[in-house]
């Protein structure tokens, strides 16, 4: 199973990548999904994350095939 | 309707275009909009330039998401949302919301709720060049 993973704005810099794929095996939750995707970096305690295009919380468990983003705080407007 | 736009846009023009094309003429008794431009200035900084990203798909998922809620929340008849995104300079105009009703109440308040969703929750960053580099604006003021 597998996940598509993408990184926006400052956290894309942080990371060093845009986006990256993370297969598994067991259950993983949204902050697993970042751990593996970040190469084990901390998670800013203001990231917000993403699952198919919607808000979600850090623990929610992922599906295989979904799209996680994660990204700082918004500045649009 | 929601557009995210690449290219510099006039929202007076934009307005009066969607006016013309989309509210049923007769029908509305106020108009109410908000444009955000681009400052110069931030944080006692000059601002020479900036950035503006977004995540496409998500971005426009939730300026649809935050109008049909307006429409659900007030007697409004619809609303027009146009952000840049891309490289932007001072002076540049940023955001326009709108929103047509019969009544000014409506119309005011769901405008209101249009840009106070859009700062708190829709996925665009911004960053800024100054004088001395680049930075990310790590958040929106309160208002």
């Amino acid at each position: 199973m597998s996940v598509t993973v993408k990184f926006f704005a400052s956290l894309r810099e942080t990371v060093g990548r845009a986006d990256t794929q993370v297969d598994y095996q067991n259950q993983l939750n949204v902050s697993q999904v970042w751990q593996q995707a970040s190469g084990n970096l901390p998670m800013p305690s203001n990231t917000l994350c993403a699952v198919n295009m919607k808000y979600v919380d850090a623990q929610q468990p992922v599906n295989d095939g979904d799209e996680v983003a994660f990204f700082p705080p918004v500045t649009g407007g | 309707m929601i557009e995210i736009r690449n290219q510099a846009f006039d929202p007076w023009q934009e307005t009066q275009a969607y006016q013309n094309s989309h509210i049923a003429a007769g029908k509305y008794g106020a108009t109410a909009s908000f444009v955000g431009t681009m400052r110069d200035f931030n944080e006692g900084d000059n601002v020479q330039k900036m950035v503006l990203e977004h995540y496409p798909g998500m971005t426009e998922n939730y300026l649809n998401k935050i109008c049909d809620e307006a429409k659900n929340r007030w007697d409004i008849m619809d609303c027009l949302i146009i952000h840049r995104v891309g490289d932007i300079m001072p002076d540049d105009p940023i955001v326009l919301t709108a929103v047509w009703s019969a009544h000014r109440a409506a119309a005011f308040d769901a405008c209101r709720y249009l840009m106070e969703e859009l700062k708190s929750r829709a996925p665009f960053w911004k960053k800024e060049s100054l004088p001395e580099g680049e930075r990310w604006v790590d958040k929106n003021t309160a208002g």
